[in-house]
């Protein structure tokens, strides 16, 4: 069975691919569906949703356009979810493949120092790291990947600890391979699929962490994302329930869609697992 | 040329005492927005600092709603005929806090020492003060070298708050360990601060006016969310919000409920103007032709309406209209997003990103601030917001790191207190976030500022702050953007509060609780 086939088999998944597909697309398209920008006053303010044709979603305490803001907000979103995942991955995945290959007191230093990071709460260090640095995207960015790559370093280092007793690698190694080289081309490449599982959820995991964030007032001012904008409107929550409801729903959808489509990759990457489950 | 009379107050004692009978003790829950910094009143001068330590340091006077001093630590006062020396008497029995005589070497230690050094806005005034002299323990005389129409009104507590000499004298007044436990003279005592929580004051019981204060016990609640804080008065948990301390779309839905009485009085002498400080020394902001631009690029009507729900006023340059000698005598810039465009194009502006430092006090002035970014970016300025918090945001203010930034200052009943201290170039200090921040030079003006500052003829500082006014609002060295209007909302059970001028910043002395 295909890949493909065997991740279609989880209607989950594919309903999660379809969500996905289209908060990228939206994302992608802001700029020709908004041009004016999310932070344009447009309106009166407190317009409720489903009032106005050319505003479905109101607006909010400035009269700025909620659709506006939705659509901006998810690319914002998306692009910190995806980059900080990115970082995580580039600082976990090698140092948990270094720790598992050579055990011993790399193996030793590289796990007393990501249980460092572990011991604290994510979301305190999240906070800390972006409070000392000043709320950027950036920052915000670097903050999240700082906070996620622990897992990733775990979960490598037990997938190549594994991996490197196995017989194919006895043979490059008996082949007179590299140590490097046998890690890089023999052992990580069938570690892949756990660590592609993993990030699809640490992406909406760092969806959620902005959100967080930027909701308790410590995101970039000068970027509309979905937490801002219900970080904004809870001063208002009881006379405007539309402005923390939308963002909401879709920090729901998307993060849900990023769940589901780990879920079906981890089908399909695992066919086994899938039966002795059900 | 006669009407510097010779005039003396006298306060028989029983004559305030209002008809109603008082009910004696009880607590009361404040709001302060945000954390003060410290409480010590003579280090620190901002709205939540004052609110708080207003209780616990005083001055020699007080003013009511129309400005009229009013006895506090000074019982009686009497002005030359010449306008060049006033003598104070103080009120008899008054003790520090932790038990100390309060005496006239106070009064001299606190404006000639402590506050010359710490104070730059009342060094200004204190700049036509010749001598400070204690001729006895209750008599304090301030020599002035030249007359200063608006000397009477310095005496108020944020101005010139009595600082105990015997707890300061020859330290390092910054860094004075006490400065965390503050001993005023005031009607409530220090008791606790619990950082992020609350700061607790209790009756002082040898409070030189018998019977006062009514309250046992005050506690000013730090509640960092404006929803909450809401919601907070709702439960009852709260009784009294401070002006400012609730969102103002909150503000009609909390007035409305039962037993809930609101007031606008009690911010007269401060008379709240709000603007945004432009860095005149660098770049664009320094080419007059940008500031300007900047004031037709924003629509301050819509901010009134919108993020002020209306309160307010929009303002026409540095004086407030509340005050004396208002003019709107000077060039109106009304929203005209073409005219910032041509002013901008004329300049050559090359598009050099601007930062923008809002006023950390909460949404409203967030929202203001993406407001003002995104006119401005509707004109061709980009804006970058910096966010920061209140400590953050003195700093920067303090050490001209900023381009813009928000604020709003108040003005004391008198341009000459309140608003020459932001525009004559011999306010330009580092370090404080009050005086000329915005780096300003206009040596005319400020040779107008002082002669309308100490002439003695009321229609000729009109006549010289008109003219003052008109200039100075051509040359735009900050945004002038509304006259703030802030409604203190309370539980009508709480007697009494607003008295003065000042408002609840001293308030709590005459404060009660209907049991």
């Amino acid at each position: 069975m295909s890949f493909w086939k065997r991740f279609a088999t989880n209607r989950g998944a594919v309903i999660g691919l379809i969500i996905l597909l289209a908060v990228v697309t939206i994302a992608i398209l802001a700029p020709v569906i908004y041009p004016g920008g999310p932070w344009k006053m447009v309106q009166r303010p407190f317009l409720v949703p489903f009032t106005n044709e050319a505003l479905p979603l109101g607006t909010d305490t400035l009269g700025r356009n909620v659709a506006a803001g939705l659509v901006h907000g998810a690319r914002v979103s998306l692009l910190v979810g995806l980059v900080s995942t990115v970082m995580a991955l580039l600082i976990g995945v090698p140092l948990g493949a270094l720790a598992g290959f050579y055990g011993g007191y790399v193996d030793e230093g590289a796990m007393r120092f990501t249980e460092f990071f572990q011991t604290i709460p994510n979301f305190a260090l999240a906070i800390v790291l972006v409070a000392i640095l000043q709320p950027t995207l950036g920052s915000i960015t670097l903050a999240i990947a700082i906070v996620s790559w622990p897992p990733v370093a775990r979960l490598v280092r037990a997938e190549v600890m594994s991996l490197k007793r196995r017989e194919f690698v006895e043979a490059a190694h008996l082949a007179g391979l590299s140590n490097i080289r046998i890690l890089v081309s023999e052992v990580l490449p069938n570690a892949v699929s756990p660590i592609i599982v993993m990030a699809s959820l640490m992406v909406a995991t760092a969806i959620l962490l902005e959100s967080s964030l930027s909701f308790l007032g410590l995101g970039d001012p000068n970027i509309m994302s979905w937490g801002y904008m219900i970080g904004a409107a809870r001063t208002v929550i009881r006379s405007a329930w539309w402005l923390s409801f939308f963002p909401g729903l879709a920090i729901l959808l998307t993060v849900l869609a990023l769940n589901l489509i780990g879920e079906g990759l981890n089908d399909a990457f695992n066919p086994h697992l899938k039966k002795g489950r059900t | 040329m006669n009407f510097l009379k010779t005039t003396t107050f006298l306060i028989a004692a029983g004559m305030a005492q209002p008809l109603l009978a008082q009910d004696v003790g009880g607590r009361i829950d404040i709001v302060v927005q945000p954390e003060p910094p410290s409480l010590m009143l003579g280090l620190v001068q901002n709205g939540p600092t004052q609110q708080v330590a207003g209780d616990i340091y005083e001055s020699l006077l007080r003013y009511n709603t129309d400005l009229e001093p009013q006895p506090s630590l000074a019982k009686s006062w009497d002005i030359s005929e010449d306008g060049l020396t006033y003598t104070f008497q103080l009120q008899e029995g008054v003790k520090w806090h932790d038990g100390e005589p309060f005496t006239s070497a106070d009064v001299v230690f606190s404006a000639d020492v402590f506050l010359r050094e710490t104070h730059a806005r009342l060094r200004s005034s204190l700049a036509y003060v010749a001598s400070i002299e204690a001729p006895d323990d209750l008599t304090v005389v301030f020599k002035l070298r030249e007359p200063f129409g608006p000397f009477i009104g310095i005496f108020e507590g944020g101005t010139m708050p009595m600082i105990p000499k015997h707890i300061y004298e020859g330290t390092d007044f910054a860094n004075n360990e006490m400065n965390a436990t503050p001993i005023g003279t005031g009607p409530f005592k220090f008791e606790s601060w619990e950082k992020g929580s609350f700061i607790h004051l209790v009756k002082n019981e040898d409070y030189y006016l018998e019977g006062k204060p009514y309250l046992d016990e005050v506690y000013y609640r730090v509640i960092p969310d404006a929803a909450s804080r809401a919601v907070a008065f709702e439960t009852g948990e709260v009784d009294v919000l401070p002006g400012g301390s609730v969102e103002n779309w909150d503000v009609p839905r909390l007035t409305e409920m039962e037993n809930v009485c609101s007031t606008g009085k009690g911010w007269e002498f401060f008379a709240p103007h709000s603007w945004m400080w432009l860095n005149n020394r660098e770049g664009a902001m320094a080419d007059v032709r940008f500031r300007q631009a900047i004031m037709y690029a924003m629509d301050r009507e819509f901010v009134r309406d919108v993020v002020w729900n209306g309160f307010g006023k929009v303002a026409t340059g540095p004086v407030s209209s509340k005050t004396n000698f208002y003019s709107d005598d000077v060039t109106q810039y009304n929203y005209d997003p073409d005219k910032a465009k041509a002013l901008l194009a004329e300049m050559e502006y090359d598009g050099t990103p601007i930062r923008l430092l809002p006023l950390p006090y909460g949404e409203t002035w967030q929202r203001w601030a993406e407001a003002v970014r995104q006119n401005l970016s509707e004109v061709g300025i980009e804006v970058q917001i910096d966010a920061t918090d209140v400590a953050g945001w003195n700093e920067k203010v303090a050490q001209w790191d900023y381009d813009m930034a928000f604020t709003y200052l108040y003005q004391y009943g008198d341009p000459a207190l309140g608003v020459s201290r932001n525009y004559v170039e011999s306010q330009i200090e580092k370090g404080s976030p009050w005086n000329n921040v915005e780096g300003y030079r206009n040596p005319e003006l400020d040779a107008k500022w002082h002669t309308a500052a100490v002439s003695p003829n009321p229609d000729e500082r009109t006549e010289i702050y008109a003219q003052i006014q008109k200039e100075i609002v051509d040359d735009v060295p900050v945004a002038w953007l509304l006259e703030i209007e802030f409604p203190t909302i309370y539980n009508c059970n709480v007697q009494d509060l607003v008295t003065t001028g000042t408002g609840i910043s001293d308030g709590l002395r005459d404060a009660w609780i209907k049991q």
